[in-house]
């Protein structure tokens, strides 16, 4: 085996676990934690709610190959505290993302978090702007940093935020991406604004397909570990930065979308306007027909 | 104090500044630092995706201006818009997209900075005020990730076991002194002083990192943070 090989057999991102994730990902055998668990970094915070601690804090950090080129990895736990951002767990990332810039390598962030953690609210809301912020200044250095989101917690609350730092999106059919949940939108709002408990509605609004069909997301693939691999790959070939030319593509593309998008009522209605045959059919899709069906996307083009 | 009291303090030569709905623009001379953008929501106004998409319409002008003038970005907002129709359009990208104009602007040789004269919570906090290089805050201000009773119901404790638990940490709960003690915002000002020479005194700070997490060590409010980033960086340089 060479070290630009991958590591296994392809084994589904969703039921996959962080470290799991990270092996398969990189490079058979290439990977070296930063700050593991044998160094006990845990959650000074935790114990004054009761809550047991991990010993990585949710997140795995640390140095791979991809094809034999290094790149930065965080893998978040969305087993633990459903992956949330707390003062450690954060700090690492922000950590990693300061060394990508200084170091002018890569990074993926593997996303799987429902935002915040609440137990550490304002060290977690403050990590999430320390992210976004070491990832504005990564790219405007020339390095890329790709999200990848296809886990059991998706990517949520302040998640979401980071996530549309990036400069690119991979999703899977299962990756969920949105500022707010379902729950905490009904709880706010009312069950007639968005009914949690109906599971097809969450993921036609907040699921990958959807977010791919509207430019949200730049690469779809299927949950599996050797789709998200070779689209990694892919995804690091092309560097854009993010000066102000970046920012006003994005500014026209999302005024697009509103000017086309914004009296939808519901993500079928914006299918149908793309001019998808059969939009009430999406959800059901295998990923070659879906990838088909969405020939006419509205396509981000790096505007991000 | 009210937005024309605030106004009318820093800028007292005047201002052309307007107030659309929940959106505030325009621009004023300070007496000190000359031409200031000032743009903000108020109101307690919810951040959905069509107020973010013209706020940052206006930065990324400002930025094409090449003016490298001063932004002053006003606050009193509630959280993220939820509604499923924000969802729906991806108001994430929307929030970022405006965190990102603003993150541009500061790295483009504006000075950004932000005035949390009210609320503002989650999502809507993370897009405005803490994407700017400096945040400041007058007394009586009140930021939130998430509302007390809100996190009562999430984490499945009495409210009054929560209060007690915010007693001994600033770490989780709400408010104004507790985001200053774990270094997201910069000072409270003093709003028995006249405001122009403290908004002079904060552009006068020279532009540099992200020093949130160190001020948080040195104020005790987040005591690992700043450690483990640095460690994190020396780790990865020397490997």
């Amino acid at each position: 085996m060479t070290a630009a090989t991958a590591n296994t057999d392809s084994l589904s991102w969703y039921e996959a676990s962080a470290r799991q994730r990270i092996d398969a990902l990189v490079d058979a055998g290439s990977f070296a934690e930063f700050i593991g668990p044998e160094q006990r970094e845990m959650s000074p915070h935790l114990a004054i709610f009761d809550l047991p601690e991990q010993f990585d804090d949710g997140i795995v950090i640390g140095r791979g190959r991809l094809d034999g080129s290094p790149v930065l990895v965080a893998a978040q736990e969305g087993r633990f505290m459903g992956g949330a951002f707390g003062e450690v767990h954060g700090a690492k990332l922000t950590g990693l993302l300061r060394a990508a810039r200084t170091l002018r390598q890569d990074a993926l962030i593997l996303f799987d978090t429902g935002g915040v953690r609440l137990q550490e609210a304002n060290a977690g809301e403050l990590a999430i702007a320390e992210i976004m912020r070491a990832i504005l200044e990564a790219r405007r250095a020339g390095v890329n940093v790709i999200g990848v989101i296809g886990g059991r917690a998706g990517c949520y609350g302040g998640g979401s935020l980071i996530a549309g730092t990036c400069s690119r999106l991979i999703v899977s059919e299962q990756g969920r991406i949105s500022v707010s949940g379902p729950e905490v939108i009904e709880t706010n709002k009312g069950i007639e604004e968005f009914d949690s408990r109906d599971r097809a509605l969450v993921w036609r609004t907040m699921g990958g397909k959807h977010r791919y069909l509207i430019g949200g997301a730049d690469t779809f693939v299927d949950d599996e570990t050797l789709a998200f691999r070779q689209a990694a790959i892919d995804a690091l070939k092309v560097t854009r930065g993010c000066g102000v030319a970046v920012l006003e593509a994005e500014q026209s593309r999302l005024e697009r979308r509103l000017q086309r998008f914004g009296a939808a009522r519901d993500a079928v209605d914006i299918w149908r306007a793309l001019g998808i045959s059969g939009p009430t059919d999406i959800p059901a899709l295998p990923t070659d027909a879906f990838l088909a069906a969405a020939n006419n996307r509205e396509n981000a083009d790096d505007a991000r | 104090m009210t937005l024309d009291d605030i106004l009318a303090g820093l800028f007292p030569n005047g201002s052309d500044i307007g107030v659309a709905g929940a959106m505030i623009s325009g621009s004023a001379i300070h007496p000190g630092a000359g031409l200031v953008h000032v743009l903000g929501i108020s109101q307690g106004q919810p951040l959905g995706v069509d107020e973010a998409i013209v706020l940052a319409r206006r930065v990324i002008e400002i930025v094409k201006s090449g003016d490298r003038a001063p932004i002053l970005f006003l606050v009193d907002s509630a959280s993220q818009r939820m509604s499923k129709r924000d969802e729906l359009l991806g108001l994430s990208e929307y929030l970022a997209h405006l965190a990102k104009a603003l993150l541009l602007a500061e790295a483009e040789g504006h000075r950004t900075v932000a005035l949390l004269y009210g609320g503002s919570a989650a999502g809507a906090f993370i897009a405005t005020a803490l994407a700017t290089g400096t945040l400041v805050a007058l007394p009586g201000a009140h930021p939130a990730v998430m509302d007390l009773p809100s996190m009562a119901r999430v984490t499945k404790l009495p409210i009054d076991v929560l209060k007690a638990k915010a007693e001994a940490t600033p770490v989780f709960a709400p408010g104004l002194e507790n985001m200053v003690q774990t270094g997201g915002i910069h000072v409270i000002w003093d709003d028995n002083a006249p405001l122009g020479p403290q908004l002079a005194a904060v552009l006068q700070r020279p532009q540099g990192q992200d020093d949130r997490a160190w001020l948080g060590t040195e104020r005790g409010g987040r005591r690992k943070a700043a450690e483990i980033t640095d460690r994190v960086v020396a780790l990865a340089a020397a490997s």
